[in-house]
């Protein structure tokens, strides 16, 4: 069998659906294989667009998506989507072209060492050196990719190679000696955390996109509501605990609520699940939760104490782990009113600092209520993806999301131009569902090309771009910390968002009036095919409240 | 150091107990004894891991074992400067990388194989000759106004013979770094 149709072959049997790419000279011969190989393929504008658009697809359905390019540029466009994959513990398949053996080295036409420039950025990478070795390579790497702490793998074919003859046997077995996550979670140490937590007098659970990722969002749930422990999720976490909910407090960190960054600031006990203290989480470390001790579960040990010191350690699936934590806690009968007083603290907060925004007298749209009408616009049901900055923020803020793998977004690499492909990506994952991108004006731009693949395929996304004409959070930081000094902030009303939309093919629409929003945003959603809103808001807004950064919770603004 | 829930460790009875235990300087020298898949590219990605994290190696030897899929990687770390389980926690997460062990310095052999280019006329020979011999050195290469001479031992060995020839005029010196063994029938 010629080595590219085992490549079909290895993705088929790996439950692929879909590859996101776009060929070139190095990986010709496997373009031939996707003529009758049975796998559906999308040709994207630009290979980050693919990129980003397999880790939508990843994010939004569980599996693994699976990005294709050819070699030196091809790869080196897919590095942002790589690196973010790596952040955000995304499981994608990147397989690359490269250029023949014989020209390795050379500094042959279109040659990048694209192993060695991705090496930082990946969880594992696969250099073919044999034809007969692709099968095996590609196998493991979709196990790497999906278990453990879940992460992009690289796997790059020399072009001469990928023509090669192989005998082909579907692999069973994947051995890798040196890598064997640690799933189960030492029962001493879960029994420890439900003495802690049993003990504990202002205890807060804080959860993370590692919820998320290991399915473990109804254990969740269940173990939080067998007490009244107040819950608060990482902006990677978001819908992991559904919102709203008498025990959410909302988002924490850099622009969470106050509610949920003091019951950190006084918590006595913080369970960490699936969150790794991000520095946008912990503000200032040496001032973070100074009061607390720390329950930290994680399937990445090496997560565990590398920012704050973990009292009690986990390692372990967050979806084994909390069940097996719901039983020894519920094993202890432990009387819930004994955070009576905790949560009178806490309901003291959520109603002195309740979220809010002064909204317009007039028609104008705010940000704020941009997000708002689109929740009751999609009666909060929608899939949502969105860039990075301020309208990421609002939308964080904003819409409650309900349920897991609703929210996808750039959170670690925090990638402008990440939102309009992701969405693309889970729109083909999940047909049937509606998924909106809110967008930037200056982040859609980043990956805008990929309307026209929407277009030709017909994958009907709704894009809501939240116009304000600036790079919005730099206007922002430059205004609060800059002394108000613009620079290199105002992107003016360039492009004509509605005529770029129809120039791709989409339906390009306007949004001014406060007013008609919801209906207008409805209309959107009910018009067939990709749609790309131009929404017109405040030009002026700041995402509040706001920790500055280095600064601990208590010092929160706005 | 042990962290806390290891197996073997003691079951600790209260959270005031247990002390947060990650993070601390160990303030001494770490020698990492690392069995990794022998892979293209494994030693990228070690060094690669050490560099963008932070993390300073002090010496690297890297050799085969008598396995010739598994190679060897011995490496030394300052423990006053780095978290050493932030450093093998890392490690750990190559997946070429089959075994790390932290060797305790009680328990193990070290060793390290270093040359010395000193300058030595006739007078100076004997003398620097004799200074060879009570570190079991030896002569490898002499000209008329140089000698080169090979000393093995631990590291603190081979300072101790660099501060007594470097008043000679040490023209140039050559170490491998650090290869260690653990004691007793045990592997390494």
């Amino acid at each position: 069998m010629r080595a590219v149709d085992a490549v079909m072959e290895c993705l088929k049997a790996e439950g692929v659906d879909v590859v996101f790419g776009l060929p070139g000279g190095a990986n010709l011969p496997t373009y031939d294989a996707f003529v009758n190989g049975g796998i559906r393929h999308i040709l994207v504008r630009h290979e980050a667009g693919g990129g980003h658009a397999a880790q939508g697809y990843a994010k939004a359905t569980g599996k693994v998506g699976v990005a294709f390019a050819t070699s030196g540029p091809g790869a080196t466009n897919l590095i942002t989507p790589i690196c973010d994959a790596m952040m955000d513990s995304v499981p994608v398949v990147f397989i690359t072209g490269q250029v023949r053996t014989e020209l390795l080295g050379t500094d042959g036409f279109q040659e990048a060492d694209t192993i060695g420039i991705t090496i930082p950025i990946v969880k594992h990478s696969f250099m073919i050196q044999d034809p007969k070795e692709i099968p095996r390579a590609i196998h493991e790497a979709f196990y790497i990719a999906r278990s453990g702490r879940p992460g992009p793998v690289l796997i790059d074919i020399p072009q001469d190679l990928s023509r090669g003859e192989i005998e082909y046997e579907p692999v069973t077995d994947v051995r890798l000696p040196g890598y064997q996550p640690t799933m189960e979670g030492n029962q001493k140490q879960i029994r420890q955390a439900a003495k802690a937590l049993a003990a504990a007098r202002r205890p807060v659970i804080y959860a993370g996109g590692g919820v998320v990722n290991a399915n473990a969002s109804e254990e969740l749930v269940e173990f939080a509501t067998s007490d009244r422990f107040p819950v608060t999720c990482t902006l990677m976490g978001l819908g992991a605990f559904p919102a709203p909910h008498e025990q959410w407090l909302g988002m924490l960190g850099m622009h969470g609520t106050r509610a949920a960054n003091y019951a950190m600031d006084e918590a006595d006990l913080i369970c960490a699940v699936g969150a790794r203290f991000d520095d946008r989480i912990t503000g200032k470390l040496s001032e973070f939760a100074p009061k607390a001790k720390f329950i930290h579960i994680d399937v990445d040990p090496a997560e565990i104490s590398k920012n704050v010191p973990a009292h009690i350690p986990i390692v372990g699936d967050a979806k084994r782990v909390l069940a097996k934590l719901l039983i020894e806690y519920r094993a202890l009968g432990v009387d819930p009113a004994r955070l009576g007083a905790w949560w009178e603290r806490i309901e003291g907060w959520r109603e002195k600092y309740p979220l809010g925004f002064q909204d317009s007298t007039d028609n104008e749209i705010k940000p704020q209520y941009m997000i708002q009408a689109l929740y009751e616009a999609t009666g909060g049901e929608a899939i949502v993806s969105s860039d990075v900055g301020q309208h990421q923020m609002w939308t964080a803020q904003y819409y409650d999301f309900p349920a897991p793998r609703r929210w996808i977004n750039s959170g670690g690499l925090g990638t402008m131009g990440f939102g309009l492909p992701a969405a693309m990506g889970a729109a083909v994952g999940c047909p049937d569902r509606l998924v909106c991108c809110i967008a930037g004006d200056g982040s859609v731009q980043m990956n805008a090309q990929e309307l026209a693949t929407c277009a030709q395929n017909k994958i009907p996304i709704k894009v809501f771009i939240m116009n304000n004409g600036y790079l919005g959070m730099v206007r922002q930081w430059q205004e609060l910390f800059w002394d108000g000094k613009y620079s290199h902030v105002d992107t003016g009303e360039f492009p004509d968002f509605v005529k770029l939309a129809e120039a791709y093919g989409a339906t390009g629409m306007r949004f001014e009036d406060k007013t008609t929003l919801v209906e207008d945003m409805k209309r959107a959603i009910a018009t067939d095919g990709p749609v790309v809103v131009d929404v017109r808001v405040t030009r002026e807004e700041n995402t509040y409240p706001m920790i500055p950064a280095g600064k601990p919770a208590r010092e929160m603004v706005g | 150091m042990i962290a806390v829930g290891e197996p073997g460790t003691k079951e600790p009875l209260s959270l005031e107990e247990l002390e947060a235990s990650a993070g601390l300087r160990t303030g001494r020298k770490h020698v990492l004894s690392i069995l990794v898949e022998n892979k293209s590219g494994v030693l990228t990605r070690i060094a690669g891991l050490f560099a963008r994290r932070g993390f300073n190696i002090d010496t690297l030897t890297v050799g085969p074992t008598d396995d010739d899929q598994i190679s060897r990687v011995t490496l030394t770390v300052d423990g006053a400067l780095h978290p050493i389980d932030q450093v093998t926690k890392q490690l750990h997460k190559l997946i070429n990388v089959l075994k790390i062990r932290d060797l305790e310095p009680g328990d193990t052999v070290t060793r390290e194989l270093a040359l010395f280019k000193i300058s030595a006329d006739g007078a100076q020979r004997g003398e620097l000759m004799q200074i060879a011999e009570i570190f079991r050195g030896k002569v490898v290469d002499v000209t008329k106004r140089s000698v080169i001479i090979e000393v093995t031992g631990t590291t603190e060995k081979i300072e101790a013979f660099e501060g007594m020839v470097r008043p000679f005029g040490l023209i140039e010196m050559m170490r491998t770094g650090e290869i260690a063994i653990s004691r007793g029938r045990s592997e390494t």
